[in-house]
């Protein structure tokens, strides 16, 4: 089984976000770029699936140079190989596009991606690969199984409740807990990352449909109404006569 | 030339989140000098049908279809794209639900449209430009994006736009997709819904959340007594998940559900800045601890220093004798 996994380069969980003076790009100064969280739930258990069928995983990322650690991360975790799309990912549809070309060429049996990237939040990249391919997403998935070597069994999450899909290979999947335990690469995956492939591809050229023209950062609250324990029931009467939610 | 705007339907009424799309969707018409239609599959009464008047639909073209009343993305993404051929949309909106953001995806593929998802506000429509605003980082920033297709797909964050009510009616007219069988080969094998009588978390107004602080499952009846005199959703932090003190659906933050209700209620929980991206866009956010550093009261806007067990059963009580 021929198994892709989408990464994407994220700020580190707990950085702090700037922006560049004029507000239209994000300040890269001082942030620790990390492999996307959900990203990471989709390697995996892409992993834990070569390692019960056979197979090869490849990590792919859309990215400039600056990637590559991270790539080397994930083939640390795990991964066989790697490409990356030398490219800085302009918007979701450009990622799709250059996803999509790579796929076309090397025809897997499953792509598994993130949830959603945390820098972009788009929730968008993994339909639009499905959709580039013809193929079918299963987006957000919190379960993926085997039945045979040609289907598979996917939980995933619906608003209020879940959804049992089964699907034939090849597939779009998305992940997100609890599909799989992170795992943090050991001195031996470290070790031999460093001479597994990381191939460098040029983009195809592709439209971009979306122009990120400045940034801002939410209004600063206003600070906090301290409330004694004692007269805890104050804290009601305020939400509705003070704040009007209640 | 009109603003398309799909609505969900649950138990046959018009999702709440619909009908914040139905609104925004009446107001970027009224803005482009157009008119909203909505389009509505699946089990959906004809009264809530026509009620969308009261969010500004002038029509809904209804697909009555009873296989869609379980999302099939294929089948859905044909029945929109036929409504958006229909109407020459222009625009189209989405609740940034899993189903919107999963069918705006594919329709911006298909139509060749822009799309934005996680969108907070009405666009910019001025000098021919269409500029939204969504929110990006987890909720720590906003980007202002420019939609350059000629068709402009839009999924709303949820809880941010305010649905009016102004006493229309909508027309309702037949759209029928001729949907084939083989439209339907991704249907779900089964649907589960979550055993509740409460209330949905990602559509709640108002949400009570607890954490480690709370030190046990068993104490989790004082989450949910305050909840049910509020009439809100239960949520938690991510270890209480982790620890199987909570299903992981009710897990917000980072990596989690992001969750931007009126009112959040934090119970026991520190306030990680992992935690705070999921909830961070709450409008009124009250944090219980006993800790008087916790991280949380700095994104706070009413506060208790105190100690759970104590000052739960109190706010219970509050809540209980307020009329509602
Ligand atoms: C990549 C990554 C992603 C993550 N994603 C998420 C996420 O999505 N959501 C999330 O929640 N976390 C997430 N985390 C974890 C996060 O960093 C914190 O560890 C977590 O939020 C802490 O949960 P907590 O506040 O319940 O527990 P704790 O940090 O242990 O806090 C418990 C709090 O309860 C208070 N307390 C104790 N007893 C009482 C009492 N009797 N009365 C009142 N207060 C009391 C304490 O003072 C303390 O502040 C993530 C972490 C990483 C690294
Ligand atoms: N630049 C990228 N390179 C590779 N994969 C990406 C990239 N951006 C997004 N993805 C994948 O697409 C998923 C959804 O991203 P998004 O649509 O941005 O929320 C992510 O979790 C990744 O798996």
């Amino acid at each position: 089984m021929k198994i892709l996994v989408c990464i994407s380069n994220v700020p580190d969980t707990t950085a702090k976000i700037n922006f560049t003076a004029d507000n239209r790009e994000f300040d890269k100064n001082g942030v620790q770029f990390v492999i996307n969280p959900w990203d990471e739930y989709a390697l995996t258990r892409a992993i834990e699936l070569k390692e019960a069928k056979g197979g090869t995983v490849t990590v792919l990322n859309v990215g400039e140079a600056d990637t590559e650690p991270n790539i080397r991360k994930a083939l640390a975790i795990g991964a066989d190989d790697a490409i990356r799309v030398n490219a800085f990912p302009k918007d979701s549809f450009f990622v799709a596009q250059q996803i999509a070309a790579v796929a076309k060429e090397n025809s897997y049996d499953i792509i598994l991606m993130g949830k959603e990237s945390i820098d972009y939040n788009g929730s968008q990249v993994h339909n639009m690969v499905g959709e580039l391919l013809g193929i079918p997403s299963v987006v957000p998935a919190f379960k993926l199984d085997m039945v045979d070597d040609a289907t598979a069994r996917l939980e995933r999450e619906i608003e209020g409740g879940k959804e049992v899909v089964e699907v034939k290979l090849p597939f779009v999947a998305s992940a997100q807990q609890p599909m799989a335990e992170p795992r943090i690469p050991n001195m031996r995956g470290i070790m031999t990352a460093r001479t597994k492939p990381l191939k460098v591809a040029e983009p195809v050229s592709a439209d971009v449909k979306a122009d990120y023209i400045n940034y801002s950062k939410p209004e600063k609250k206003g600070g906090v109404k301290m409330i004694e324990p004692e007269n805890a029931g104050e804290l009601i009467t305020l939400l509705r006569n003070e704040a009007k939610v209640l | 030339m009109s603003v398309l705007v799909f609505v969900e339907g649950l138990n046959g009424e018009i999702k709440k989140s619909s009908l914040e799309a139905a609104t925004y969707g009446s107001q970027v018409a009224q803005q482009l000098g157009t008119t909203a239609t909505a389009v509505a599959i699946g089990e959906v009464h004809q009264e809530a049908l026509t009620k969308l008047g009261e969010q500004g639909i002038s029509k809904v073209l209804y697909d009555g279809d009873a296989r869609l009343s379980q999302f099939v993305a294929d089948a859905y993404v044909k029945v929109i794209a036929k409504a958006a051929g229909q109407e020459s949309a222009k625009v189209l909106i989405f609740s940034n639900s899993n189903i919107g953001a999963a069918i705006g995806a594919k329709l911006a593929v298909r139509l060749n449209g822009s799309l934005a998802t996680n969108v907070t506000e009405l666009p910019k429509t001025d000098g021919g430009s269409f500029t939204v605003t969504r929110g990006v980082f987890s909720g720590k920033a906003f980007a202002e994006v420019a939609l350059t297709g000629d068709l402009k797909i839009i999924a709303i964050k949820k809880n941010s736009i305010d649905i009016t009510n102004s006493g229309g009616t909508a027309t309702v007219e037949t759209l029928a997709a001729d949907l084939a069988d083989s439209d339907f080969v991704g249907a779900p094998k089964e649907t589960v819904m979550q055993e509740s009588d409460g209330v949905l978390l990602p559509e709640a107004e108002i949400v009570v959340s607890g954490g480690r602080g709370m030190k046990g499952p068993e104490n989790w009846h004082l989450i949910e007594d305050l909840a049910s005199a509020l009439g809100a959703a239960t949520a938690c932090s991510k270890p209480v998940s982790d620890m199987d003190w909570r299903p992981h659906h009710e897990h917000v933050g980072q990596t989690g559900i992001t969750v931007s209700p009126n009112l959040y209620i934090a119970i026991g929980i520190s306030g990680a800045i992992q935690h705070l991206a999921g909830v961070n866009s709450s409008k009124v956010i009250v944090v219980i601890n006993k800790d008087p550093e916790a991280p949380f009261f700095k994104a706070a806007d009413y506060g208790i220093v105190g100690d759970a067990f104590e000052v739960v059963p109190k706010l219970i009580e509050a809540a209980k004798a307020l009329d509602k």
